[in-house]
């Protein structure tokens, strides 16, 4: 695993069971390290504005922006107005998915041996479409506010006509990405099955979260300079934080 | 897949044209069948789906890919729903592939795409922001407009994960045709992009047809 500005400060560390869900504001200029603690793991990942909850998560900018169909180091995660929530300043598995989108309450019925809060109490399998709920619902959200979701440590390919593919096996044991948020982020994540994922068993996958101060972005910064477009978007950062974020 | 559609535009119960730069927002009922049709060539239909019982339930992108297992639209896609229930059937299509990733331009996002100084050209989430507005009674708001399908626009992905923008499939008279399996509200932006080689720079209009069950 990487060591990622060892220099900075570690502010927190804790980490997310399989098959549940959390949230957290991040603070701007401060490091997200999400570490897949055994392998196998996914992490549903959903970003807001807490200042302006419309402000979200946009896949297709954030795709097309980067003229890129996967998300790894260099690529920055755009929301729909045109700024960046952070950026992946590590990675050490080259590919994130931001396409298959999410376990369903019908997929997981589907697909699994379903297990209730009364038979199994924490145990349970619970879909990404209940953990999203319950997150969004805590900071006054609901399902007209969620959108194609970042799924961490997945990989799902395609061939020339389309076809995709789940890729198996592709997060090894301590797998980890390192987000630098670049303004203050609303972070909703759960760690549910791939909804692509074609294991019969509900994977139980922990995660191990730490949270860094982040070093400042020099002019030669790797994800700023990734590409012209990211160039501007951290330009949009800087407009949006003159006036202290309210702009 | 290329199938060309058996109806006739003499029979069609509705047309509109609609010009670069607007929106349109009609209900449509099952049964019925849309055409959109692809006037002058590379055009694209930046469109968006809705149940019009009840308009949370809506085209999902991620869920209607996943399911079909890929990428791209064509005759045979059945369009679904952010609750996994389907909307519409892609019935004919004279174009072969239409773009699930893309999504519409924004005043915001050009700003990144192009320049900064782009920021107050027109774009198709004006366009929408601007349908919701004005169609108060379907009760949508900004968090309604989602991800949306980008019809007779091509934006391959590469096997290493690329996304490439390559010039339009779709040409004169081009057109894509789906039929409703439930009661649906469609939003269109007939997109206005002056930024992107992939319309040669020159948006253009497109025509709507609806013919009944």
């Amino acid at each position: 695993m990487a060591e990622i500005f060892p220099d900075q400060e570690m502010m927190y560390e804790d980490r997310v069971e399989g098959g549940s869900h959390w949230s957290l504001i991040m603070r701007r200029g401060t490091v997200l390290r999400v570490s897949d603690i055994e392998g196998g793991g996914n992490v549903g990942m959903l970003l807001y504005n807490p200042l302006d909850k419309l402000e979200r998560y946009n896949a297709p900018d954030t795709l097309k922006c980067q003229h890129t169909f996967k998300l790894t180091r260099g690529h920055c995660l755009y929301s729909d107005m045109g700024r960046i929530f952070c950026s992946i300043i590590e990675d050490s598995l080259g590919w994130h998915d931001t396409v298959g989108g999410n376990l369903s309450e019908r997929g997981l019925r589907e697909k699994y041996t379903v297990r209730t809060y009364q038979e199994a109490r924490n145990d349970w399998t619970l879909s990404g479409e209940h953990c999203f709920a319950v997150e969004l619902a805590k900071h006054g959200l609901g399902e007209r506010d969620l959108t194609a979701n970042l799924n961490l440590f997945s990989k799902v390919v395609t061939d020339e006509d389309g076809k995709m593919q789940y890729v198996p096996g592709h997060s090894v044991a301590r797998s980890s990405v390192d987000l630098r948020f670049e303004m203050d982020t609303l972070v909703i994540l759960h760690t549910c099955p791939h909804p692509m994922n074609p294991d019969s068993q509900y994977l139980r996958k922990p995660i191990a979260y730490q949270i860094r101060k982040a070093a400042p972005v020099a002019e030669n910064d790797f994800c700023m300079n990734y590409r012209p477009e990211n160039l501007r978007g951290f330009q949009n950062n800087a407009i949006y934080h003159l006036t202290g974020g309210y702009l | 897949m290329i199938v060309t559609s058996q109806l006739a535009a003499e029979s069609a119960s509705y047309r509109k044209v609609v010009t670069a730069g607007d929106f349109w927002m009609e209900p449509l009922k099952t049964g019925q069948t849309l055409r959109i049709l692809d006037l002058e060539g590379n055009q694209a239909a930046d469109t968006l789906f809705y149940s019009l019982a009840d308009p949370h339930e809506r085209y999902s992108a991620m869920d209607t890919i996943r399911e079909q297992g890929n990428l791209y639209l064509t005759a045979g896609s059945t369009l679904l729903s952010n609750r996994g229930n389907p909307l519409l059937d892609i019935v004919a299509d004279t174009c072969g592939r239409h773009d699930t990733l893309g999504g519409a331009c924004a005043a915001e996002s050009n700003t990144v795409r192009y320049a900064l100084e782009k920021k107050c050209m027109h774009a198709c989430r004006d366009s929408w922001m601007l349908a919701v507005s004005r169609r108060e009674e379907f009760g949508l708001g900004k968090r309604d407009i989602t991800h949306n399908i980008n019809f007779f626009m091509n934006v391959p992905v590469t096997p290493e994960g690329g996304l490439t923008f390559e010039d339009g499939i779709s040409d004169a008279g081009k057109y894509v045709e789906l039929i409703a399996r439930m009661d649906v509200l469609v939003l269109i932006s007939n997109c206005p992009q002056l930024n992107n080689p992939c319309n040669a720079y020159n948006p253009t209009p497109i025509e709507i047809l609806i013919w009944d069950a």
